[in-house]
């Protein structure tokens, strides 16, 4: 149906989803389990900033601070006060499965502005896998600690008791939602971006092609620029409320009677 | 093919009513952000220790606007 | 017909939205599992433990800083007061031994003054002495001057007296 929209315009080559396929990186043929594609690509793109900040960048262990090793020290101190202050004290002990989970889709949005890049984290296949990924968990973890008290999550004790049976459907029905919500929310948010970022970059050449391009082409270049912007504030705050949901959840299962 | 023609035009108009939802997701961030700040101008000292909230509150409602912009991304490349 | 419009759309929905072309899935999870399980590992085992143990150094060693900041303190503090005490002992000290001094030194004074009034009362009884001396003895040599004279007198003018009567005379005139 794209193709549609591009004999519309005449010229102009709207393509907002392309930047989204999935391709080998070498060779032809089909995309199997294990073929490396571009997604792996900045997957291990991203991996590599990670150990280059986290590892290479604390290695002197240093007192005061170099600048990397600071920047280290500010994310751990951000995600660590994060899971104390939303999941409890004893929340502290799945920090690193939430740090892992901060950082992934914190480097993967921020390496997916570079301009040609590729984001792992527009696809719903990730997303998905990250947001059932931390359900099962939590809901395999609640179950662990508590046992069937677990489902005192569904039960306000304190409503009125013919409410109750109502109250307890709706929570069911929404605790089952939030995967859905957590994965696309994240997805949705960078994948809009992405493409109004691309619909104003397929405005900008219309200069070549008529003369409304001369009001045309410097408000696109301009807009692009404002979403830019404001796609790496959203980069950063996707990556902290899909972490502060997670903390959410987790609260959630290690104390459900609120 | 008239039936087709149809059936695609049914699918912009569909698209297109379903962008509306961006603009009440809109409504609802603009509500949060705007209750969070007045209640912080009122009690600044309260306001820090609840920006998660308010970031919660705001992933929450911008969620929906999502849904609807998916709908129109469904309808538009996907049915 | 209907396959057409089949065809159509499963090809739009492949060239439409790579996210839903269910083909790539299994490789996009794999390639994510394998990459949450690289950055969980180097989080766990490298990463974190050293930041945290960086931090707690830190704050491991601006408490103990702090600490002995504090402690020198009151060391200060401590001197201080030691200093001000002796100040404070020194500046009695001094003024008690200034008091000493001019209690020693009224002492001798009036030691000398007592010695010196002692010696002026014994100067003047002797010279009150002498004087009286020198007076009696002044008295006597008027006494025999004048009975000389007065002998003479009478000698000279032609009388003649015996010399008890003279003495006599002269005396009764002298203790008149």
């Amino acid at each position: 149906m794209a193709g549609e929209a591009e004999h519309s315009e005449g010229g102009l080559a709207f393509h907002p989803l392309q930047q989204f396929e999935i391709h080998r990186l070498f060779g032809e043929g089909p995309i199997e389990w294990y073929t490396p594609t571009n997604i792996s690509l900045w997957m291990a793109f991203a991996v590599l900033a990670i150990v280059a900040v986290f590892v290479f960048g604390s290695s002197s262990k240093s007192l005061i601070p170099t600048r990397m090793q600071s920047i280290g020290e500010l994310a751990y101190d951000f995600v660590h006060n994060m899971v104390e202050d939303v999941a409890g004290h004893d929340g502290a002990k799945y920090f690193p499965m939430i740090m892992t989970l901060f950082l992934f889709i914190l480097f993967a949005n921020m390496l997916g502005l570079i301009p040609g890049s590729f984001t792992p984290t527009t696809h719903i296949a990730v997303t998905a896998i990250l947001g059932f990924g931390v359900f099962v968990f939590v809901t395999l973890l609640g179950f662990y600690k508590h046992g069937f008290h677990f489902l005192g999550l569904f039960w306000m004790s304190d409503a009125p008791l013919i409410l109750r049976p109502i109250i307890a459907v709706i929570e069911v029905i929404s605790y089952f939602v939030r995967p859905v919500s957590h994965s696309i929310r994240l997805a949705g948010n960078i994948m809009a971006g992405h493409a109004v970022m691309k619909v104003f970059a397929a405005f900008a050449p219309m200069i070549l092609i008529s003369t409304i391009g001369i009001v045309v082409t410097p408000v696109s270049i301009l807009a692009i620029t404002a979403i830019y912007a404001l796609e790496v504030l959203v980069a950063f705050i996707q990556a902290y409320v899909f972490t502060i949901l997670t903390c959410v959840y987790l609260k959630d299962a290690l104390h459900p009677g609120h | 093919m008239e039936l087709v023609a149809a059936a695609a035009m049914g699918k912009f108009i569909g698209a297109g009513l379903a962008a509306i939802g961006s603009g009440a997701a809109a409504i609802g961030v603009g509500n949060v952000a705007g209750n969070f700040l007045a209640g912080a101008l009122r009690n600044p000292s309260a306001a820090g220790s609840q920006t998660a909230t308010l970031f919660i509150g705001l992933a929450f409602a911008e969620a929906l606007g999502i849904f609807a912009f998916l709908v129109a991304l469904l309808l538009m490349f996907a049915v | 017909m209907a396959t057409t419009t089949t065809e159509h759309a499963a090809e739009g929905a492949s060239a439409g939205m790579p996210q839903l072309d269910f083909s790539t899935f299994p490789n996009q999870i794999f390639w994510l599992l394998v990459t949450l399980v690289i950055i969980y590992i180097v989080m766990s085992r490298v990463a974190l433990p050293r930041i945290g143990g960086v931090l707690a150094n830190r704050k491991g060693t601006i408490t103990s800083d702090l600490r002995a900041a504090e402690e020198l303190k009151q060391k200060a503090l401590e001197a201080e007061r030691a200093y001000n005490d002796a100040l404070v002992k020194a500046r009695a000290d001094a003024a008690k031994i200034v008091a000493d001094a001019k209690i020693d030194i009224q002492k001798d004074l009036d030691k000398a003054i007592a010695k010196a009034d002692a010696e002026i009362a014994a100067k003047t009884v002797e010279a009150g002495k002498a004087l009286d001396e020198i007076r009696a003895g002044a008295a006597e040599a008027i006494a025999t001057v004048a009975k000389d004279t007065a002998k003479e007198l009478v000698a000279a003018l032609g009388g003649s007296a015996d010399a008890r009567s003279i003495t006599s005379a002269v005396t009764a005139r002298l203790k008149g």
